[in-house]
């Protein structure tokens, strides 16, 4: 801590000084940043073992200062468990994106939850796939134009849009899962709460917490960053409810 | 528990389970599947009784990633399966070979392709040996061929998995696995966790530990693979084991590993009975491949025989190893279908006509 009592504030301890290379008005800075500030908060980086996806995170351990491994895509909850079951003392988190989580990683999503699992579980929904480029996620709004859904999702090729937080909610496993935004300063606030709240249990070991984050990815979108974050706010809640579910 | 034993009457399965835990192993993650079901119903019960960790995992590919997990947290982690399962396994034994991180797969094989049937088979030889997974990689491959040695090489795997950060498959059968024999025992070792000092354990009093197999900077994953080689190369030339008869004398070798070579050996000691001049080669690792006693003794024999319970696998890496200098013949069954003595026998005395 510096003792300049001037600064008033300062990148979290937690985080790197490093330039990221997410794109303008990427949501994953914002979601970064308050995982680190809760970490910080409770002083427990050197506890903390972070579990980084596949997806546009992938080298979220470039940005964060803390142990890190990286997961087969979908696996990320898997790889938790061996390290959490290994390690109970540790803090131990995973942070994945819509198609990770609850694409090709549905699986290990769900029995991890249902486990009951001491984890906790930082979920980004921008309802698309970031890193491969712009194509349908499981998140994907209908009407929503991506790589591979040109003329918009429709229900009768692709299905609905999962809510998976919804479906983690009703298992006994569960002991928390929120579902935030990051489209205003008083949404951020509201989702650090959150965030704060899923590694508080941890610590507490009250079981599997999860904070579903409605983030923004003005690239695939098509859109500007201020027009990402108002889709968010009129187009996404819509679809995906904030609030706590759990 | 039964360590106290002096000779113990064992299954495969359970030799493997029991000799793994007595290495150190304090993490088990498994799926059901038939014929190595003995393996995690045995790691439920001891497991507890130690202090491990044992999962029933959603799926294999839940089971290899939560030892993936284990094993970049410090603890010797193990999984299991047969076949079908090895196969969903693959990616996460790719993702330990890429992350270099230690870990032991036992896979008690099973005919394929496909959901194939339950007996026992050696068809998953060239996805053991040649990778099976995606990427340049090489995992240590060690066939037991007797309850005994299942034990003991379960043993050795968990000390090669952490001296080499590579991961470790155990190739057996299903016959290996389900049949039962007296074992002297096992080998209590003390793993040397100390000495792991990558592990992910907190980043306190030091910098963050990044286990990863992604490297997208220009010339990075180039680097990393020439280090994988050449780990691959030390592991080449110091862990070929093998076992061997009669090299110096014989007309015929035989060629087998795993249960088949046990046959392979009778067949061997009757035909010497009968006044042919017969050898045997069993290849103890699988990989690396124990070139030496080929080398040793391709200039005196005129024939080899390699003898495989699949539709030939390993004659390949005999192939090889002898490179022209004899005829390299094949005898195999698919799917179950075991090559008898009498059966390798008859071939023997056609190769000697």
């Amino acid at each position: 801590m510096k003792s300049d009592d001037n600064i008033i504030f300062s990148r979290p301890e937690s985080m790197r000084d490093k330039l990221t290379h997410y794109c303008a008005g990427c949501g994953h800075g914002i979601v970064h940043r308050l995982v680190c500030e809760v970490i910080d908060e409770f002083k427990i980086r050197e506890k903390i073992i972070s579990v980084a996806p596949v997806g546009c995170a992938v080298i979220a351990y470039d940005y964060w200062n803390f142990d890190c491994i990286e997961a087969a895509h979908g696996r990320a909850l898997a790889v938790a468990t061996g390290i959490k079951r290994v390690r109970p003392e540790n803090i131990v988190f995973t942070y994945q994106g819509d198609g990770d989580l609850a694409a090709i990683g549905t699986a290990e999503t769900i029995h991890a939850a249902n486990r009951g699992e001491n984890l906790t579980t930082i979920f980004i929904n921008n309802a698309v796939y970031g890193m491969t480029g712009g194509q349908m996620a499981p998140t994907t709004l209908l009407g929503q134009r991506t790589a591979t859904t040109p003329a918009g999702r429709n229900n009768k090729n692709e299905g609905f849009p999962l809510k998976i937080s919804e479906m983690l909610a009703i298992l006994d496993g569960v002991k928390y899962v929120e579902r935030v935004s990051i489209d205003s300063p008083q949404e951020i606030i509201k989702a650090k709460k959150a965030i704060k709240q899923a590694f508080q249990n941890q610590i507490d070991k009250v079981g599997f917490s999860l904070v579903e984050v409605l983030s923004a990815c003005p690239t695939y979108w098509g859109m500007k960053p201020k027009q990402a974050m108002d889709w968010i706010k009129n187009e996404m809640t819509k679809q995906f409810p904030l609030g706590r579910l759990k | 528990m039964i360590k106290e034993a002096k000779k113990i009457l064992i299954t495969g399965n359970e030799a493997i389970a029991e000799a793994a835990i007595q290495a150190g192993c304090r993490f088990y993650a498994g799926y059901p599947i038939t014929p190595q079901n003995e393996v995690p119903a045995y790691m439920s019960l001891r497991m507890p009784e130690v202090g491990g960790v044992f999962i029933q995992a959603e799926s294999e590919l839940a089971a290899i990633n939560m030892v993936l997990g284990a094993a970049s947290a410090g603890a010797r982690a193990m999984t299991s399966s047969s076949s079908p399962g090895i196969s969903l396994k693959q990616e996460g034994i790719s993702y330990l070979a890429g992350c270099q991180l230690p870990a032991v797969i036992v896979n008690i094989m099973r005919g394929g392709p496909g959901l194939g049937n339950i007996a026992p088979a050696q068809s998953d030889y060239f996805q053991a040996t040649k990778g099976g997974g995606h990427g340049d990689y090489r995992c240590i491959v060690l066939a037991p061929s007797t309850v005994q040695e299942a034990a003991d090489l379960t043993a050795l795997a968990f000390d090669l998995a952490d001296k080499y950060r590579n991961p470790v498959i155990i190739l057996g059968d299903g016959m290996l696995g389900q049949m039962m024999e007296p074992i002297s025992g096992f080998k209590p070792q003390i793993p040397k966790s100390q000495s792991k000092t990558w592990t992910l354990t907190g980043a306190k009093n030091r910098e963050p530990h990044i286990i990863r197999s992604l490297f997208l900077g220009e010339g990075v994953l180039e680097d990393w693979n020439k280090t994988l080689q050449a780990k691959y190369k030390k592991i080449e030339a110091t862990e070929r084991r093998y076992e061997s008869f009669h090299l110096n004398d014989s007309e015929i070798i035989l060629v087998a590993y795993g249960t088949m070579a046990r046959i392979a050996k009778e067949a061997m000691n009757e035909a010497r009975a009968k006044g042919i001049k017969a050898g045997l080669i069993r290849p103890i690792s699988l990989w690396p491949f124990p070139v030496e006693p080929f080398i040793e003794s391709s200039d005196k024999a005129k024939n080899f025989l390699v003898v495989e319970m699949s539709a030939g696998q390993m004659v390949e890496d005999v192939r090889l190893a002898v490179n022209g200098k004899a005829k390299v013949d094949f005898y195999g069954r698919t799917a179950g279908g075991i090559p008898t003595k009498e059966e390798i026998l008859q071939q023997i005395k056609l190769i000697n006509k």
